[in-house]
């Protein structure tokens, strides 16, 4: 438990000293979210039906950007060597470092979301559902990235690969995070979707960190 | 005691050795000589289990490695290549992380203590990016003074350093030795150590 | 009781397929003829679809087929992880090419079949953006395996890729169709057609056989090029008589 707690904190100790690379995770949300308005017009009712979209995807690609480097910098300065020869198990640590990112890059995305989502004119109960979503959503996107980013660790052009491999998992996630700010908006109420996003984050933090391990060691052998 | 039975690899489809035997017993050490891609560092990660061997099995005290292998790990320090220094973070975080993921937690005067015998006293805060080269191995080469593990497994532990240090690293290694720790290692110098141990060549 | 082990050395599942391939690629075309000749010439037109809803013979057989080659790669994917044989990654390496391109088929004959039914070359349903989403994991695992150098890490980390989207398939499927009730998408279905025909059912049965042997004939000819590539410096290669020339 000791090791995981040292993960958790170097991570967020070297986040705090390089701020520029989570900020810049969080003006590219802000930007993009911006960025809909200006590309399809600023009438209201319009703005508030693809909110939930709008401000997921951008949630996706915003959490897509640190991914690459979730083990490459401890891969690179030998770290990972380190971490992998603990006797502490590789996959706890793993998952300490999925809730170090989850926390830099993730949870700056739920306290910013609702800021954004009241420049597409959603009601408070819906900036609430979102809010709830995203906090249940980007845990699901660290834990799927943190497989994609062991996979490609090292491999050529790792970045664009990463984004392929997953894209495509998020899916669900995007679906049902995105589904249950809508159905709020609907007034279908949000319990249905927001219960399959805790089943999936449950499932991911079964077993995630698990797949990511054996990435590893793939990685390192 | 370590003991390796027959051991093999493979890089891509080249076999870059087969049958290698050796048996380290405790106070004695293990220098690992070869040329360049003779596969030294590679025969360090199979022992250290960072990579598979093709063929043959490790053994720990009479037990084999690879059903033991939290219990090896609690007992092994390995030094590869990179240092696993985090340029951002200090020499003294650096080492106090360190610790408590090889699971030996240390508190900051221990620490302190091995920076200033390693000879960075003064440098314990400044963040890691500012040290040269022999300094960054330096840290590093810290964690060898406040590790309690029975196997040290160095890789190529005499880079970088200049000569105060070789020597420094030297001593430590002997008092390894003398508290009945074994050491394997990697060195393309001639080392001296105190006690006895043996060389093994890779690659003809 | 076959010595299952003995044809998990490439060496003797070498020649093994290269003596089935032919037979299986007999078959397939032999089914495709059937099959074709039914769907288009005994298979009677559909009163509500016309003519066509013939393409529904190459559209389902190829859907059925993308999502099952995708489960086949899991398993040999789980069988290479816990033997650690070489031959099983090979096996999954062979059949991604031919499933990615089931999966293609089958979105391609689903926008040629949207067009005149629904009026648009694509519609969000349930299915076809399954098939996209199976299309995509398919070219994450085949662009994965590429980048990888070392041939063994690419087939180990293809395996993971496999397993981790094999379990993540119904997932999709149901979150895409709980998406797609949800904005009440198109509401006829590919496969739905009212009332099958008997002659309907046996053309597409035939189809789905013959694109059966030909995944089986095409996977074993090409892991017989994969097993050549990765062990050229190995002895019994060397001795194979067509590398006596």
């Amino acid at each position: 438990m000791n090791a995981f707690v040292a993960i958790v904190r170097r991570d967020l100790l070297l986040a705090a000293r390089r701020k520029s690379e989570v900020l810049t995770a969080l003006f590219f949300f802000m930007i993009v979210v911006s960025l809909f308005p200006l590309g399809i017009g600023p009438e209201t009712a319009m703005l508030r039906r693809i909110a939930p979209g709008v401000l997921w995807v951008a949630a996706l690609l915003a959490a897509m950007l640190s991914l690459n480097r979730l083990f490459a910098t401890d891969h690179q300065d030998g770290t990972l060597e380190q971490m992998a020869l603990s006797p502490t198990p590789l996959a706890v640590l793993v998952s300490g470092k999925v809730l170090a990112h989850w926390l830099t890059s993730g949870l700056p995305l739920v306290l910013l979301a609702p800021v954004l989502g009241l420049q597409f004119d959603l009601s408070a109960r819906a900036l609430g559902v979102l809010m709830i979503s995203l906090l249940l959503g980007t845990p699901i996107l660290s834990l799927i990235g943190a497989i994609g980013a062991a996979l490609t660790l090292g491999v050529r052009g790792g970045g664009v690969l990463l984004s392929l491999l997953v894209l495509p998992l998020y899916i669900p996630a995007l679906i049902f995070g995105a589904g249950a700010v809508e159905a709020d908006v609907a007034g279908l109420g949000a319990g249905g979707h927001l219960s399959l996003l805790g089943a999936l984050l449950a499932l991911g933090v079964f077993f995630a960190p698990w797949a990511a391990t054996a990435a590893l060691r793939i990685a390192l052998d | 005691m370590l003991q390796a039975h027959g051991l093999a690899c493979d890089r891509g489809d080249r076999r870059l050795f087969s049958g290698v035997d050796f048996a380290v017993p405790a106070g004695e050490w293990l220098q690992v000589e070869g040329p360049n891609g003779a596969g030294k560092t590679s025969l360090l990660r199979i022992v250290a289990g960072l990579a598979a061997a093709a063929e043959g099995h490790l053994e720990w005290e009479g037990q084999a490695v690879a059903e033991a292998r939290d219990a090896f790990n609690a007992r092994l320090l390995y030094l590869g290549h990179a240092p696993a220094i985090k340029d951002d973070l200090s020499a003294l975080e650096n080492l106090q992380i360190a610790a408590a993921v090889a699971g030996r937690p240390l508190d900051e005067s221990t620490a302190l203590a091995a920076l200033r015998r390693i000879g960075l006293g003064g440098r314990e805060d400044l963040p890691s990016r500012v040290l040269s080269q022999g300094q960054k191995r330096r840290v590093a080469l810290a964690r060898l003074l406040c590790s309690q593990a029975r196997l040290w497994i160095l890789d190529e532990p005499f880079v970088a350093l200049d000569v105060a240090a070789v020597d420094q690293l030297c001593t430590i290694l002997d008092e390894h030795l003398a508290r009945g720790g074994l050491l394997l290692f990697t060195s393309h110098q001639a080392v001296h150590l105190a006690g006895s141990g043996g060389s093994l060549r890779l690659g003809r | 009781m076959i010595n299952w082990f003995k044809f998990a050395s490439p060496a003797s599942f070498y020649p093994l397929a290269g003596k089935l391939w032919p037979w299986f690629a007999a078959l397939a075309t032999a089914f495709c003829a059937a099959g074709l000749w039914i769907s288009f010439f005994v298979a009677p037109t559909d009163f509500q679809q016309g003519e066509g809803y013939r393409i529904i013979f190459i559209h389902v057989p190829a859907s059925w087929m993308s999502m099952f080659i995708y489960c086949v790669m899991a398993f040999w994917a789980a069988i290479g992880i816990t033997f650690n044989t070489r031959l099983s990654g090979m096996m999954s390496a062979a059949l991604a090419p031919t499933g990615a391109l089931f999966a293609f088929l089958s979105l391609w004959t689903g926008a040629l079949w949207g067009k005149p039914m629904w009026g648009a070359w694509w519609v969000w349903d349930a299915r076809l953006t399954s098939e996209l989403i199976l299309f995509f994991l398919y070219l994450g695992y085949i662009a994965l395996t590429s980048a990888i150098d070392d041939p063994r890490r690419a087939d180990k980390a293809g395996a993971i890729v496999a397993l981790v989207g094999v379990v993540n398939v119904p997932i999709i499927y149901f979150s895409v169709k709980w998406w797609n009730t949800l904005h009440q998408g198109a509401s006829v279905s590919l496969t739905k057609a009212p009332s099958m025909a008997t002659t309907m059912l046996w053309g597409m049965l035939l189809m789905a056989l013959a694109f059966w042997m030909y995944s089986i004939a095409m996977s074993l000819y090409r892991v017989r090029a994969i097993i050549l590539e990765r062990e050229h410096h190995a002895g019994w290669v060397a001795e194979l008589p067509e590398m006596q020339r």
